[in-house]
């Protein structure tokens, strides 16, 4: 197990690396200067701007300024904002819990719908549910998220008036950030309604988020769940008279779920990506939004921070993925 | 499940019923994006400068809300003097700053806050000068650091600004947001603590609104300031609901969550003028939209070519396919709400015959190659510069002008067209002070020729005249002055002069003495709600 878990984490040291490498040479091969951005069409002295430069450090030779920036990452330092001049940690630690909560709900309502559908779909194979399932959850994979949001919004918040349109809790609450999850912040507030305001804004972004993962869910738990519904065993499972439920829910399930916690592994990545879309509709204050508009402004700092804060959460949980069916499958731990 | 939902439902039914009897009126606005942070002098951005300068601070003097006139505020009143070089400014007694989380203040507004507020700009040596990465933009931008020799007190309310040139628009310039007055006080005491930052950060100021709160991206919530100068205002919370769509601002507006929303889209505009709950306001922006001509290049150098192209451009059928009915045509550099424009300036009209006999009278009857550049992105006095090229493209072929389109990264942009590497390009302007010299000397004086004048156009009658007008403080002489200046702008034609464009601010019928600024900013003093 100890070699296992070595292997999989020596694995990860060149994939900081690459990242950060990577980050660093590709916002500043894109055209732009970060300082002429921020005078706009005013634009400052020839003098003013070289001064600027000299401060942010943006003077120096490429390969000085990413040996000084891979130095200060090792002592904990992502620099600051060129834009707020505030510290890339400090800002991306205020907005990171926004994307924490909004992931979280969107991948629980993935799972809870996904699962179940893509299991009721493998049992009933060729039934009319089994169709709608697979017709819809394609429409749901190909759907653009900005228009699915837009609609969402224009018919349960403006139409119909169910759910709030944007933001992450009514204006009228003035709610403290304590550990930044609004959810939990509400209910240490002690504020009444303000717990029920928040799972409200919650809900549409929610759904928006959690669209492709569920889509993605049900029909990788449907096909895995077809194959091992073939196997033997199950069907010498069958023959000895377990009932139906049992076969699916205990013999076939538990090896059905292997490729699909895969799956959901890989689902973090696509609603981190997701989410950059969905908080700037639903006026979500979380690094999606941060991240984009600071590649706008050429902030470097905060795009390099910011890239390298999100790929390390996406690698510490497929590691956590890798191990944890590592855990539940000994065979894919003792290969090799 | 099901227990669950009927729970929800109770909750949002007690959450309404809690919601009703709140007492403090609370105006929520739909603003676009982040401020950048909490001192104006810092950044140039309108959504930096609405949430600070706008709400949090004043300034000695300002301009009256919704209109370019300068109006005494911190400042009661003020002398220059023969000379043009001292401006005598007599300060307002009794003033309060904000009492906020981190600081009380012990005394009321004094000279010091004044000096302080601009020296720390001025001073390269001031203990303020490089906290918080201070560039000061429009600082420099407005050229203070050469206009400026001191700014010193006699008494503690009496300050004097001492020019090394006379410059009659100084007094625009104080009313603009970088001049927004801080407290010395809380300056110096963080700089006993060593937390110089903070001020930036956690801002202190005298004017109508005081910051509670702020949340990257989410919120920033004020609260009246009760000793308010001016009187308390009459909303008693402000909330900025931070809102990058703009389609989702015009949800959350029509669904009475925000009842000010900015920057609409210009698609919705028909129905938001439909909407019995919303009010459409509109103003002329304080902007120029226009097409500079490489004056250093050949064969712009000539202005038989410049006035060529000025009569081969259809300029109706852009301002009708590209505004939308939001612009004006413009015929002159500064738009009709600034003073000593002049409206018996006659513009070229579309004629391409005009044109076609200009060009050979020029020497070029076959026509030349060259190229427009068009900026990548969305500006107020231009919604979509790259499809306005395609229609000049187009018009100029007509003529014999065969037009390549060039396109760089906004940034990139900018910095070329800086060091002149166009022949002719797209741009704009939106006014900072309401004076006709920030258009003219900015964009068409010699001194800019390298810099924000994109025509590099440098022509010594039309300068001379923007000179003279600097150094008078007398506006019926520079009127005079500025109305010539702009007869021989058009007969020289550096430019072709595309459109001023209309601004638009939808805000809820509830909403009562909304103004529209004409520098585009947003006002809550004075603003309030009805039941």
């Amino acid at each position: 197990m100890l070699q296992f878990l070595l292997r999989r984490v020596s694995l990860v040291i060149p994939t900081f690396f690459g990242v950060t490498l990577l980050t660093f040479a590709l916002i500043r091969l894109i055209p732009g200067d970060p300082i002429e951005l921020l005078a706009g069409e005013r634009s400052l002295t020839p003098e003013r701007h070289a001064e600027m430069k000299a401060r942010l450090g943006l003077d120096k030779p490429m390969l000085v300024q990413y040996g000084i920036y891979i130095v200060d990452v090792f002592q904990g330092d992502l620099g600051k904002s060129i834009v707020t001049r505030e510290p890339v940690l400090s800002e991306f630690s205020t907005l990171f819990p926004a994307t924490i909560e909004l992931s979280i709900c969107a991948l629980i309502l993935a799972l809870a719908v996904g699962l179940p559908a893509g299991i009721l779909a493998a049992v009933r194979r060729g039934s009319v549910f089994d169709h709608s399932v697979m017709g819809l959850s394609l429409t749901g994979y190909s759907m653009p998220i900005f228009w699915w949001g837009l609609l969402l919004i224009l018919l349960f918040s403006v139409d119909l008036g169910w759910t709030p349109v944007s933001g992450r809790i009514s204006a009228l609450f003035w709610i403290e950030p304590v550990t930044g999850f609004m959810l939990i912040d509400t209910l240490l507030a002690d504020e009444p309604g303000a717990f029920t305001s928040a799972v409200r804004h919650l809900i549409l972004p929610s759904i928006v988020l959690g669209t492709i993962p569920l889509a993605v869910i049900a029909r990788m738990t449907r096909s895995s769940m077809l194959e091992v519904l073939g196997e033997d065993y199950v069907r010498t499972a069958r023959a000895k008279g377990v009932s139906p439920l049992q076969v699916v829910a205990v013999h076939a399930l538990r090896n059905a779920l292997i490729p699909v916690i895969t799956v959901i592994g890989l689902q973090v990545g696509v609603l981190l990506s997701g989410a950059i879309l969905t908080e700037t509709i639903f006026a979500w204050p979380g690094i999606g939004k941060w991240l984009i508009e600071s590649i706008a402004r050429r902030d470097y700092p905060s795009v390099q921070g910011g890239v390298l804060l999100v790929a390390t959460v996406v690698i510490t949980v497929n590691l956590i993925v890798d191990l944890l069916y590592g855990f539940i499958n000994p065979r894919i731990r003792h290969a090799r | 499940m099901k227990p669950m939902l009927r729970g929800l439902a109770l909750g949002a039914a007690v959450t309404f019923a809690l919601a009703a009897p709140v007492a403090a009126k609370t105006l929520v606005y739909c603003s676009e994006g982040s401020p950048e942070g909490f001192n104006p002098s810092l950044y140039t951005s309108g959504t930096t400068f609405d949430a600070t300068s706008r709400q949090i601070y004043n300034r000695l003097v300002e301009f009256e809300r919704g209109t370019t006139k300068i109006v005494p505020a911190l400042a009661e009143s003020w002398e220059v003097s023969d000379d043009g070089l001292v401006y005598t400014f007599h300060l307002r007694k009794g003033v309060k700053f904000h009492t906020t989380k981190g600081f009380t203040p012990t005394r009321d507004f004094n000279a010091d806050d004044v000096l302080y507020s601009f020296n720390r700009q001025l001073q390269k040596d001031h203990p303020y000068y490089n906290v918080s990465g201070g560039a000061y933009e429009y600082f420099n931008g407005m050229d203070m650091p050469n206009l400026l020799k001191s700014v010193t007190k006699t008494d503690d309310y009496t300050v004097l600004f001492t020019l090394n040139v006379p410059e009659a628009p100084m007094i625009s310039n104080l009313g603009m947001d970088f001049a927004s007055i801080l407290s010395a006080e809380y300056a110096d005491r963080m700089l006993t603590a060593g937390n110089t930052e903070k001020v930036d950060l956690d801002p202190v100021g005298t004017g109508p609104f005081q910051l509670v709160a702020y949340q990257k991206d989410a919120f920033i919530r004020y609260q009246a300031h009760p000793d308010y100068w001016a009187g308390k205002a009459a909303i008693d919370k402000l909330v900025f609901a931070i809102t990058p769509d703009p389609a989702v601002r015009y949800a959350k507006l029509k669904a009475g969550e925000c009842q000010v929303m900015t920057y609409p889209n210009p698609a919705d505009l028909d129905a938001m003028a439909k909407d019995p709950d919303i009010t459409l306001l509109r103003q002329e922006g304080l902007n120029v939209g226009y097409l500079a001509f490489n004056t250093e290049k050949k064969p712009f150098d000539d202005k038989r070519v410049r006035q060529a192209i000025n009569y081969a451009i259809d300029k109706q059928a852009i301002i009708d396919a590209i505004y939308l009915g939001a612009g004006k045509a413009a015929k002159n550099p500064i738009p009709p709400t600034i003073w000593s424009y002049n409206d018996d300036v006659k513009d070229y009209p579309y004629d391409p015959e005009k044109a076609k006999a200009l060009l050979a009278e020029a020497g070029l009857a076959g026509g030349f190659e060259t190229d427009i550049w068009a900026m990548p992105v969305q500006r107020p006095y231009n919604p979509n510069a790259r499809r306005m090229a395609e229609m000049m493209q187009a018009d100029l072929a007509k003529v014999g002008i065969k037009v390549k389109i060039v396109t760089f990264e906004w940034g990139e942009y900018l910095k070329r067209s800086k060091a002149g590497e166009h022949e002719m390009i797209l741009l704009g302007w939106t006014g900072d002070n309401g004076d006709p010299d920030n258009f003219l000397y900015v964009l068409l004086g010699c001194a800019a020729a390298t810099g924000t004048n994109r025509a590099r156009w440098c022509y010594k009658p039309f300068d001379d005249l923007l000179v003279q007008a600097k150094q008078s403080s007398d506006v019926a002489k520079r009127t005079a002055l500025y109305k010539k200046a702009q007869l021989i702008f058009k007969e020289e034609a550096p430019w072709f002069t595309i459109a001023h464009s209309v601004v638009f601010k939808p805000v809820r019928k509830e909403v009562v003495d909304f103004l529209i600024d004409p520098f585009g900013g947003m006002m809550f003093y004075g603003v309030d709600l009805k039941e």
